[in-house]
Formats: structure tokens, C-alpha cells, sequence
């Protein structure tokens, strides 16, 4: 039982990283029907821009993090305008390779100015877990799963009622609609950018206390699960991502403790397939159609 | 207020719009005629921007609009209910027309608008909390048109506001297209169903592939033989 309990602690540890960053994939998917790659690569200039800025720059850590945070989001807006907007119009299998394209741009970078030797996350966190009988849930794992509820209905929030998050709907719904309304479109899919990397950022911090090593492909993988959590939530829906994030770290830390540590990436997948066979738009997927 | 001219439209190599001109005056109900793919559209549509003028001019009161954005035309006042409707379908009624007042600042008049609004309709007032996309083919389109009335218009655009409706609800949304002119806004209306477009309008103009082939006053081309002939099954 207290296995049980301490593996599902871990899913949801875990899981509320994936939801992070699966939000950014499904916010950009949602608004533009764009697979953002190069999503997952922003983990990993977060955490080298906490690297440098602990290492380099001698910050404190509270600091450097937020500095990472400023950065990821920069860095989303930078990719959306220089790699994305210019595609706008264009065919989006362009859109797509670009975005590939994108993706192995930051990591050749990253590998060509910190070599590929993985460095320490240098934020150390030395805070007693806590313990209540068998079962122990570390300050981290309270840490992550805080941040990213709070996180969660911040946004959820945003875009149910500021005027922002509305126009923002609005716009992954109908972009000339949109415009007819006097939303300026653009700046509304930058601010998604910026919004999914923050989310982004916040993630690479929690991802790297967990697992403090970084180099410059540390992102593909939770990137890859996280674009998986959002398929299978349903692209495009934001309670969608949140619920795809949570569904499969829990179901990750389950089939290690129980099936096999090698095949839990197996199991990520067939589930994925499973609901996509019965369900092929996610689990919240839209089902609401407009009439013609 | 409104003034096209010589406006030439291209999808790829096809040409919409062949050099159409015509303009709308303060006040006034102008009607724009034509069969299926005559350009109707496509002249709504290149007048908010959202297809790419090849040459000629869309000025609004005396404003060249050339150089202005899509997105801020209803900033100047020109509001388009776009072909199919095209509300918000996730987003409840009243969601949908509080974007439609996205542009305006004034909160005050903003509630009288909401107020007139469902005023025309109370079918919306009724269903204020449901999602758009569950609504039915005319209530959507009175959502279209309530949305497009948020936004205080100098001029609307309407494109087919009639498209899909039953007979009685036809009439009712000529009716509201007549007070909405009564209470000062200058209406653009495309329509397929001639004989009501000439029944309310003052003025109308009528497009054959890409071109304005004839024009005149609604009484004029109402008793036009060629028009009774193509457009209102009476000849
Ligand atoms: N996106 C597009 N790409 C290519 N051709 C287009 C496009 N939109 C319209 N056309 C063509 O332009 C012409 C004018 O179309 P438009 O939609 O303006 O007609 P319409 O008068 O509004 O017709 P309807 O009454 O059927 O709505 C048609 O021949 C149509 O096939
Ligand atoms: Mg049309």
C-alpha cells in the first residue's frame, strides 16, 4: 500500500512538470496549429541560463531562476517572430520542419558553447522530507506540485475572464473572425508564445531540482512527453494538457514500480494510441461543432 | 462614406474582381446583388482586409484604408458580419459579444448596446450562458449580427444575414436591418435574396463574375426586366 501510495506521489510529481509544459505546446497548437518542436529545447536553455547565472554571474539561485524564467519567454517570442511569423501564410508542413529545424538549432548551440559534458543544476535544496509513517513525500515534490496548481489556475483564470485571455480563445478559434473584432492577431499569438515558454521556464526550474543535470538535449525527452500529455488530453485544450501532464506521470511511475523501469516509455505510447483509437481528438478534445 | 473604386481582387491566378466601383452614402441601405460566386464575398472581404487588394481603392470617410490593418477597421467604425456567421463557437453568447465590443472603452454605453442588442433578440438574452456552437443555424446568425452591433458601427457589412433561415425569421432580420438604419447606422448588405435585399435597401448594385453590370435605385432595378428576370423569378 505504501508502495502504492509513494509511486503515485512520484506520478504526480512528475506529472505536474509534464502539465507545464504541455500547456505551451497545446496554448501554441491551439492558436496557431503549429507543433512548437523546439518546445521541449526551452527546458534546457532555462536551466543553462540558470547555470551561467549561478556559475558565470555568482546570482542566488532565487534570482537566476527568475532570470531563467524572463529568458524562456524571450526566447519564445524571439522563435515565434524570427522562425514562425514569417511562415504565417505558408503551407504547414513548412511550419513543421522549421520548427525541427528550430529545435536542433538550440541544442547544436547549447553543445557548441557548453560542450556536450552534462553540468550540475547548482541550486541546492536541503529540506527534510516530510514523513508520515511509510510514506515520504520530499519538500520538492511539494514544492513542484504547489507551484504548478497555483500556476494552473492563475492561467485557467486568464483566459476565462481577462479581456487577454478571451481574445486569446478567441483567436485559436477563428483568427479572421478575430480580426473582424479589432483584435490585433499577432501580438495575441506572441503573448501565447511568451506565456507557454514562462510556463516553460517554470517547468525547467522543477524539472532540474528533481533531476539536476543539464546538457543540451535534456530537453527532448520530457519535451516528447509532454507533447504526448497534450495529445492526450486533447491538443488544443487547456484542462486537456493539465489532465494528459498528470494521467501519464502517474501512469509512468506506476509501470516502474510494477511492470518494468524499461518498458514505462512503452506504456506512455500505448496509451497514447489507446485513447487515440477510441477517442482520436484526447480525452477533452473538442467536441462542440459549428453549424454550417 | 464608403467608396470603392476600380477594385481588382485576385485568389492565385483566378480574378475575383475585375475593377468594381461603387460607393455608400450616410444613411443609406445598399444592397450589393449577384449570383453564387459573382464576387459578393470577396468585395466584403477585401473591404475588411482579410483577402489582399491587388489595385484600385477602398476609402472610408475620406480615410484611405489601404494601409490600415485588418484589425483596427472597427476601430474606425466598420463592422462586418462575415459569410457562415464564423461566432465563437466555444465561447458562450454573452462571451461572444462582449468580443464583439472588444475595440470600445465606454463602459456605460457599452451596456445600452448589450441592452439593444438583446432587445432585437431576447432569443440571446434567454440563452446568454450557452455555448455558441450549440446554438441553432438562426439563432447563431442573430448572434452574428448582435455581435457585429456591439461594436457601434458606423457602417455594417452584412453578408447573407438571411443565409439558412426559415421564412419568418427572414422577414424579422429585415425588419432589424431596417431599424438598425433607422437609429443611424449604414448598412452594406449582400444578399442571394434579391427581392427582400430591394424591398429595405435605397440603392443596390448588381455583380456578374467580378463585375458591377448594372446599378440604380431599389425601385429602379426592381422594376428592372433583365433583374426581375435573373433575381426575382418574376418576369
Ligand atoms: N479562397 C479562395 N480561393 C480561390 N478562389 C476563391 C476563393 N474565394 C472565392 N473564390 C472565387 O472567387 C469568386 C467569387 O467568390 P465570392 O465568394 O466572392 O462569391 P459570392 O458572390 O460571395 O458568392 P455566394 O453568393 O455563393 O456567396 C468565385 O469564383 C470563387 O470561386
Ligand atoms: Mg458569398
Amino acid at each position: 500500500m505504501s508502495l502504492f501510495i509513494n509511486q503515485l506521489i512520484n506520478g504526480i510529481h512528475v506529472g505536474s512538470i509534464y502539465a507545464l509544459i504541455a500547456l505551451g505546446y497545446t496554448m501554441v497548437y491551439g492558436i496557431i496549429r503549429l507543433i512548437n518542436f523546439a518546445h521541449g529545447d526551452i527546458l534546457m536553455v532555462g536551466a543553462y541560463t540558470v547555470v551561467v547565472a549561478i556559475g558565470t554571474l555568482g546570482l542566488s539561485p532565487l534570482a537566476a531562476i527568475l532570470i531563467s524564467i524572463v529568458i524562456c519567454a524571450l526566447f519564445g517570442i524571439l522563435i515565434e517572430k524570427v522562425a514562425y511569423k514569417p511562415l504565417r501564410n505558408s503551407p504547414k508542413i513548412s511550419s513543421l520542419i522549421t520548427a525541427i529545424g528550430v529545435s536542433m538549432l538550440l541544442q547544436n548551440l547549447a553543445l557548441l558553447i557548453f560542450t556536450p559534458t552534462p553540468k550540475p543544476y547548482p541550486v541546492p535544496l536541503s529540506v527534510a522530507p516530510l514523513n508520515l509513517g511509510d510514506i515520504q513525500i520530499s519538500f520538492i515534490t511539494i514544492l513542484t506540485f504547489g507551484v504548478s496548481i497555483v500556476i494552473m489556475m492563475a492561467l485557467q483564470t486568464f483566459v476565462t475572464t481577462s479581456k487577454a485571455g478571451k481574445s486569446m480563445r478567441a483567436v485559436s478559434e477563428d483568427m479572421k473572425a478575430a480580426l473582424l473584432m479589432g483584435i490585433n492577431t499577432d501580438n495575441t499569438i506572441t503573448l501565447t508564445f511568451a506565456i507557454g515558454c514562462t510556463l516553460a521556464g517554470i517547468g525547467s526550474a522543477l524539472f532540474c531540482l528533481a533531476y539536476p543535470s543539464v546538457s543540451p538535449t535534456m530537453g527532448s525527452l520530457p519535451g516528447v512527453k509532454a507533447f504526448i500529455a497534450a495529445v492526450l488530453g486533447g491538443i488544443g485544450v487547456i484542462p486537456g494538457a493539465m489532465l494528459g501532464g498528470f494521467l501519464l506521470g502517474i501512469a509512468e511511475s506506476f509501470t516502474k514500480a510494477y511492470i518494468s523501469s524499461q518498458l514505462s516509455d512503452a506504456v506512455v505510447y500505448g496509451i497514447l494510441i489507446i485513447v487515440l483509437l477510441f477517442k482520436p481528438s484526447g480525452l477533452l478534445g473538442k467536441s462542440v461543432r459549428e453549424k454550417v | 462614406m464608403l467608396k470603392v473604386v476600380d477594385l481588382e481582387v485576385y485568389y492565385g491566378a483566378i480574378k475575383a474582381l475585375k475593377g468594381i466601383s461603387f460607393h455608400v452614402n450616410k444613411g443609406e441601405i445598399v444592397t450589393l446583388i449577384g449570383a453564387n460566386g459573382a464576387g459578393k464575398t470577396t468585395t466584403l472581404n477585401s473591404i475588411s482586409a482579410l483577402v489582399p487588394i491587388k489595385s484600385g481603392s477602398v476609402s472610408f470617410m475620406d480615410i484611405d484604408l489601404k494601409t490600415l490593418p485588418a484589425y483596427q477597421r472597427i476601430y474606425k467604425g466598420i463592422a462586418h458580419v462575415p459569410e457562415g456567421r464564423r461566432v465563437f463557437a466555444r465561447m458562450s453568447v454573452k462571451e461572444n459579444l462582449e468580443m464583439g465590443a472588444y475595440c470600445r472603452k465606454d463602459k456605460a454605453s457599452l451596456n445600452r448596446d448589450a441592452q439593444r442588442v438583446y432587445e432585437h433578440f431576447p432569443r440571446l438574452k434567454e440563452r446568454r450562458n450557452q455555448l455558441a456552437g450549440t446554438l441553432s443555424g438562426g439563432e447563431q446568425q442573430m448572434l452574428a449580427i448582435g455581435r457585429a452591433l456591439m461594436s457601434s458601427p458606423t457602417l455594417i457589412m452584412m453578408d447573407e444575414p438571411s443565409m439558412g433561415l426559415a421564412p419568418i425569421l427572414v422577414s424579422e432580420i429585415f425588419h432589424i436591418i431596417q431599424d438598425i438604419n433607422k437609429q443611424g447606422t449604414t448598412v452594406l448588405l449582400v444578399e442571394q435574396n434579391a427581392t427582400m435585399a430591394l424591398s429595405v435597401a435605397d440603392r443596390g448594385y448588381v455583380l456578374e463574375t467580378g463585375n458591377v453590370v448594372i446599378e440604380g435605385t431599389a425601385k429602379e432595378l426592381s422594376n428592372n426586366p433583365e433583374i426581375k428576370k435573373a433575381y426575382l423569378g418574376t418576369a
